[in-house]
């Protein structure tokens, strides 16, 4: 084995590599934060989305997101029930109110969902079993995994309290609890019957809804289907996706519309640049430091093309050794970003391979501007 | 121009130039020298004669501009990178610092040389550069750091790095200058009797007098010309 000069170079001055590693480390982890929390925000945007219980969906053409939905016509989902192949169609409403903390006084922005009860419209734990209880009236299914401003109402009601608050003024009764969970257009839910819900919203027009459910037959052809639905509706006030598709109209929602995706890549992108910087600082200063040394090696023979290998070595060997403590620390940190926010953010495969080719990309970058300096290597000025 | 093969450097009206346009000044006058194999030759000088510009030129660290420059062998006037890399891989250098890498050992500094010629397993080269320390009078200090080392040590050192390859040319540009007399004796001395063991050419520019006897020839720059040629009396 020929002497690894890229690795002793570094190790040898052992400040230095270790500012290297930190400022790598640094970066990488705020790219990993950045990324965190835009996929967080794109998988909680779904989260409502993925439990609905359907095949296909029927959204307002208007509407960019469940979260801020223009409404249609109630007429326009129950127009295509009869249609061959179609079991029942349902809508569900969807609003925001004001949820009065029942301990402070205080209110804050609540999601309500309002289904049909005769339907199991969304597949939560928690609301089948709990089903029955919206049929009265003023009962609603508070999310448990609410943010804690709405007040202690999952501690009490699992200890056998009645828990009865306002909702938009309305007095309600809380009759059970489910998982959902917040997410960035929501800080906590609650599902209640449509009957209750107009209830609650009573200037609400109920022959406006938010979404249409299709349920299908069991084993009819859903993209035929579908395909039939969209021909149909063709220029209509109304649009139609299969799960996937929806699932796709919603994060594009909030990737392209919406300013918080691109926050989060212009921060990422920052991380990207922070990190280019400071691996260039230090690569240049080893280039400048080790300047007669490498005009050393090139009047003994050396190639440039060896003296460029060391300097991309060593960029690669940072990039490396600066990435792995990142992911244990951004572990920790989407660890502790979970717990306080209640969103999904979590490593996953996909961040943990973006970074590190960010970070591979990162340091070549720094490599390939620093290696300018080593032409200034001069040997015929050495003697 | 034919060349002999006992002929080490041939050099034919070298002229040499540095900057452009109205700057432009010459440096080298009309050099012809020819250096034969096994040779050691002291050039001397005032300082600004032109001896580290034309030790340059013959080392393949500059590119020559007029006349004829042949260096073992090969014709350096109007040859191109890749020839002048692989000319260098030939000649052993020896700087006035020892110009050593901080973040290696004396044993590594040295096997840098020999790993240029890439036949020897990682293993040869160690025992080979570790012979080669032990011939300078370093077997005791294989594994310092330059940091570590004196200033005549580092120049051992640098001498086993230049003569490690047994390359047929060395050149030194004031070998002795940053040492005292005594360390400046020893390296000389150390010099002149590997490379009559290994049947290498020597050029040495140097302004000190007292090492001037180990000379089979003596040089003298003037104004970039090579002006006297003389034998040193015998000693
Ligand atoms: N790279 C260069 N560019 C311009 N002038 C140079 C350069 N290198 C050396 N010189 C000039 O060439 C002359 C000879 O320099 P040099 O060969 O270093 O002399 P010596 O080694 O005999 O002291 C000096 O006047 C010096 O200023
Ligand atoms: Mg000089």
């Amino acid at each position: 084995m020929k002497i690894p000069l890229s690795w002793l170079q570094l190790s040898h001055e052992k400040v230095r590599l270790f500012v290297a590693i930190a400022g790598i480390t640094f970066a990488d982890v705020l790219m990993f934060m950045q990324l965190g929390f835009r996929d967080a925000l794109f998988d909680s945007s779904t989260k409502m989305h993925k439990t609905l219980e359907g095949d296909l969906f029927m959204l307002s053409s208007q509407s960019d997101s469940t979260a801020f939905s223009s409404r249609f016509s109630r007429r326009r989902l129950y127009g295509i029930a009869g249609i061959k192949g179609i079991e029942y169609v349902t809508p569900i409403y969807i609003g925001s109110a004001d949820w009065k903390n029942p301990e402070l006084g205080n209110t804050r922005r609540i999601f309500v969902y309002g289904i049909n009860p005769l339907y199991s419209t969304l597949k939560l734990p928690g609301v089948e079993q709990n089903i029955e209880k919206i049929k009265f009236p003023d009962v609603v299914l508070f999310d448990r995994l609410s943010r804690l401003d709405f007040g202690p109402i999952a501690q009490n009601y699992q200890q056998g309290k009645t828990v009865v608050t306002e909702v938009s003024g309305r007095k309600i009764r809380v009759g059970g609890l489910f998982s959902l969970g917040t997410s960035f257009g929501a800080d906590g839910n609650i599902i209640t019957s449509d009957i209750n819900f107009l209830r609650l919203f009573p200037n609400r027009d109920p022959g406006l809804i938010d979404m249409g459910i299709i349920k299908l037959e069991p084993g009819v052809d859903r993209d035929l289907i579908l395909k039939t639905l969209q021909t149909k509706l063709v220029d209509g006030d109304v649009q139609v996706f299969d799960f996937d598709g929806l699932i796709v109209h919603e994060k594009k929602y909030w990737q392209t519309r919406t300013a918080v995706g691109f926050v989060f890549t212009l921060g990422t992108i920052m991380g990207f640049i922070v990190g280019i910087v400071i691996v260039y600082q230090i690569l240049y200063t080893d280039v400048a430091d080790h300047l007669p040394e490498y005009a050393t090696l090139k009047a003994m023979g050396y190639t440039d093309l060896y003296l460029l290998g060391v300097v991309f070595q060593e960029a690669i060997i940072l990039a490396i050794i600066g990435y792995l403590p990142s992911v244990s620390l951004t572990m920790l940190l989407y660890f502790g970003a979970a717990n306080a926010t209640g969103l999904p953010i979590a490593m996953s495969a996909t961040k943990a391979i973006t970074v590190f080719v960010l970070t591979g990309v990162m340091c070549a970058a720094s490599g390939a501007i620093s290696v300018g300096k080593l032409r200034t290597a001069d040997p015929a000025d050495i003697f | 121009m034919k060349h002999q093969k006992n002929e080490v450097i041939v050099i034919r009206n070298l002229s040499h130039f540095f900057g452009e346009g109205i700057l432009r000044k010459q440096i080298l006058f009309n050099i012809n020298l020819t250096l034969k194999s096994g040779e050691i030759v002291i050039m001397k000088g005032p300082s600004g004669s032109g001896k580290t510009t034309l030790l340059t030129l013959i080392g393949a660290l500059r590119s020559p501009q007029s006349g004829s420059l042949q260096v073992l062998g090969q014709e350096l006037v109007g040859t191109n990178r890749r020839k002048m890399v692989k000319i260098r891989r030939q000649i052993g250098y020896i700087f006035q610092g020892h110009n050593l890498l901080e973040c290696l050992t004396a044993r590594q500094n040295v096997q840098m040389s020999i790993e240029l010629h890439n036949n020897l397993s990682s293993e040869e080269a160690k025992q080979k550069s570790i012979a080669m320390l032990e011939a300078v009078g370093l077997g005791d200090r294989v594994e310092y750091y330059p940091h570590n080392l004196s200033g005549g040590e580092k120049q051992r050192v640098a001498i086993a790095r230049a003569l490690v390859s047994h390359p047929q040319l060395v050149l030194a540009d004031e070998p002795t200058a940053a040492l005292d007399s005594k360390s400046g004796r020893d390296v000389v001395e150390i010099m002149q009797r590997l490379a009559k063991e290994l049947g290498s050419t020597i050029l040495i520019v140097t302004h000190d007098n007292r090492i001037l006897d180990i000379a089979d020839r003596i040089l003298e720059m003037e104004d970039g010309r090579l002006r006297v040629n003389h034998i040193p009396k015998a000693s």
